[in-house]
């Protein structure tokens, strides 16, 4: 560590932002749309993206060391509503909606360019995201924001120490195989944030009832900004491999599953 | 001209490099093939590479890629796609890649396909396959933009063996401009946790488990059923996330890769992140109640069901003599 770099423990308020996307439920089975470009929304049930909840978790977290504000940023169509009052619920101060329905199934560079645009005038000290969207799953829309605002970032972030009064984060990122790094960088900066970091708080009651009187801030889509992906086709995965499927009653098929490791695979 | 960008730490590639340049020769279509690799100094690599049929390896050293930083490589890399205008650059789908080639793609107003897993087509005209909605769908995708399209290949996609040799590449060292002081990361040395206790890569049976067990109770009934096979216990992410099980238990991406004899996944829908660890396996068995989890793509065995009653069902199978 350098030597410049001391903690203290001083209160110095932050202003952090959330970048919170809505995506289907676990439970959600796939339909298709009838041109095959994108899911039957009108099927799905939406939930917020279980990285994004991570990231929340650890931005209420420092709000609650350091004092400061938490606002939550969502480019989506009107549906991300629900998110992003639960957000309010689990204690995020407020939130800014760009709405639009082109953002529903919008690429990681046009989701990005309609954040960049909204959140840019709010000069945040800390942006953070989950790494990745369980929907498209580009795990590129935190780094694309973060050059649009023009910011440093980190990706799959496991510990998060801010020093405000120096302007100075250091992380802890996750490499491959079970290695990490430290980094330390200067805020403003982007970070996005790996799943299990920190335990989820749930909105409470009392929670759900503030949020009711909370701001969310909407926001159109700006002009001049296009998608950089096209969508050919979506389908079902192909099976690689021919899977035996094994039926009948527990007790039956476990029988028949361990003949055939022991005989056929001689995997037992 | 395709552009292949190798990963190297510590003067070693990375396997997965290997995997881009065979990725690199399907998506050619003719077009020529450059390989670069990056560092402060690269030793042998470039000689390496060029093992390989492509036309030319670059090698790119500069004091300021000694360790890796998002800011640094961009810049670097930039700098090489100036010089060589290539229509594509590729990438495997490492965690380096995914921290700085979106950055890549930004700072050059173009797009970047990640987490590649297929090809239709080759040059121009390819399209690329991709998951999507973990691993439910499959995504057939193109870039609309101009200019170089960045595409990363997800581990395994492409074989690092089907790399055609025997090519008379030249290496070739290449100037890259970076601005030390706009590097914004200050990163530390790597380092591991702790010394791993388990060495999941050498079990040669792995019972592991996913969501499906729903709570750290309902554990034991996996370890039973692993003592009852002579096997390790493992998890999916969501379960070492939770604390239920350490980390050095999982497996997939951000933890170990496996390929045991045998490998049972109990209530694990098996994300990309979670495949990429075990679909090497010799045999796979899954037991989960959607039929349609993705874990079924890679099974030989499947029992679609509820594990809370087939698993016992199946400890006193084997429990028989």
């Amino acid at each position: 560590m350098p030597p410049w770099f001391v903690f203290r423990e001083q209160s110095h308020p932050m202003k952090i932002a959330v970048c919170i996307k809505q995506v289907p439920t676990r439970e959600w089975q796939p339909r298709l749309n009838e041109a095959k470009t994108w899911i039957r929304e009108q099927d799905a049930a939406f939930e917020m993206n279980e990285p994004d909840a991570y990231a929340l978790e650890e931005a209420l977290r420092l709000r609650e060391k350091h004092s400061g504000e938490v606002v939550v940023c969502s480019a989506g169509p009107a549906r991300v509503q629900q998110v992003l009052r639960e957000a309010l619920a689990r204690g995020a101060d407020r939130a800014v909606h760009v709405e639009d329905d082109r953002l529903a199934a919008a690429d990681a560079s046009f989701t990005a360019e309609a954040l960049a645009a909204a959140m840019a005038e709010e000069k945040f000290d800390l942006v953070l995201t989950g790494l990745q969207s369980d929907d498209q799953g580009h795990a590129q829309t935190g780094v694309i924001l973060a050059e649009r605002l023009g910011i440093p970032h980190s990706t799959i972030v496991m510990e998060v120490q801010v020093e405000p009064q120096a302007s100075a984060l250091r992380i802890k990122r996750e490499l491959e195989g079970g290695w990490f790094q430290w980094i330390a960088m200067p805020l403003p900066s982007l970070l996005t944030i790996q799943s299990g970091i920190n335990q989820l708080r749930y909105a409470t009651l009392k929670g759900i009832m503030a949020a009711k009187k909370k701001e969310i801030r909407k926001v159109a889509l700006p002009s001049g900004i296009s998608p950089a992906l096209e969508i050919v086709s979506l389908a079902l995965p192909t099976r690689s491999k021919q899977t035996r499927l094994i039926e009948g009653a527990p007790g039956q098929a476990s029988q028949e599953l361990v003949k055939r490791l022991r005989e056929e695979a001689r995997a037992l | 001209m395709i552009l292949v960008i190798a990963e190297q730490r510590g003067g070693t590639l990375n396997r997965a490099s290997w995997e881009a340049i065979a990725a690199a020769q399907a998506l050619a279509g003719g077009m020529p093939i450059k390989v670069a690799v990056l560092g402060d100094s690269t030793g042998g690599l470039g000689q390496e590479l060029a093992r390989s049929d492509v036309a030319e390896v670059l090698v790119a050293e500069h004091p300021a890629l000694a360790a890796y930083t998002p800011d640094a490589f961009t810049m670097a890399v930039q700098s090489i796609v100036t010089t060589t205008s290539p229509a594509f650059v590729v990438l495997a789908h490492t965690y380096q890649a995914r921290d700085f080639a979106p950055m890549l793609a930004a700072r050059l107003r173009t797009t970047l396909v990640s987490d590649v897993v297929g090809l239709h087509g080759t040059g121009a005209d390819a399209t690329f396959t991709r998951p999507m909605f973990q691993g439910k769908l499959v995504a057939t995708v193109k870039a609309k933009t101009a200019g170089p399209c960045i595409v990363t290949f997800q581990i395994g996609s492409f074989r690092a063996d089907a790399v055609r040799t025997g090519g008379s590449a030249t290496v070739t060292r290449l100037e890259v401009t970076i601005d030390a002081s706009a590097i914004r990361q200050k990163p530390e040395a790597p380092f591991q946790e702790a010394k791993q206790a388990v060495d999941l890569s050498q079990a040669e049976r792995i019972v592991a488990v996913g969501r499906g067990i729903k709570s750290q109770e309902h554990l034991p009934l996996a370890q039973k059923l692993a003592a009852a096979m002579g096997a390790e216990v493992a998890a999916s992410r969501p379960i070492c996330d939770n604390g239920w099980l350490p980390m050095e238990r999982q497996v997939g991406s951000s933890g170990q890769t496996v390929a045991p004899k045998l490998y049972v996944a109990l209530g694990i829908s098996g994300a990309i992140q979670h495949l990429v660890g075990m679909k090497g396996s010799r045999t796979i068995v899954a037991i989960n109640k959607d039929r349609d989890a993705p874990i079924f793509e890679v099974a030989d065995y499947g029992i679609v069901g509820d594990l809370f009653e087939i698993v016992p069902a199946l400890i006193n199978e084997l429990e028989k003599k």
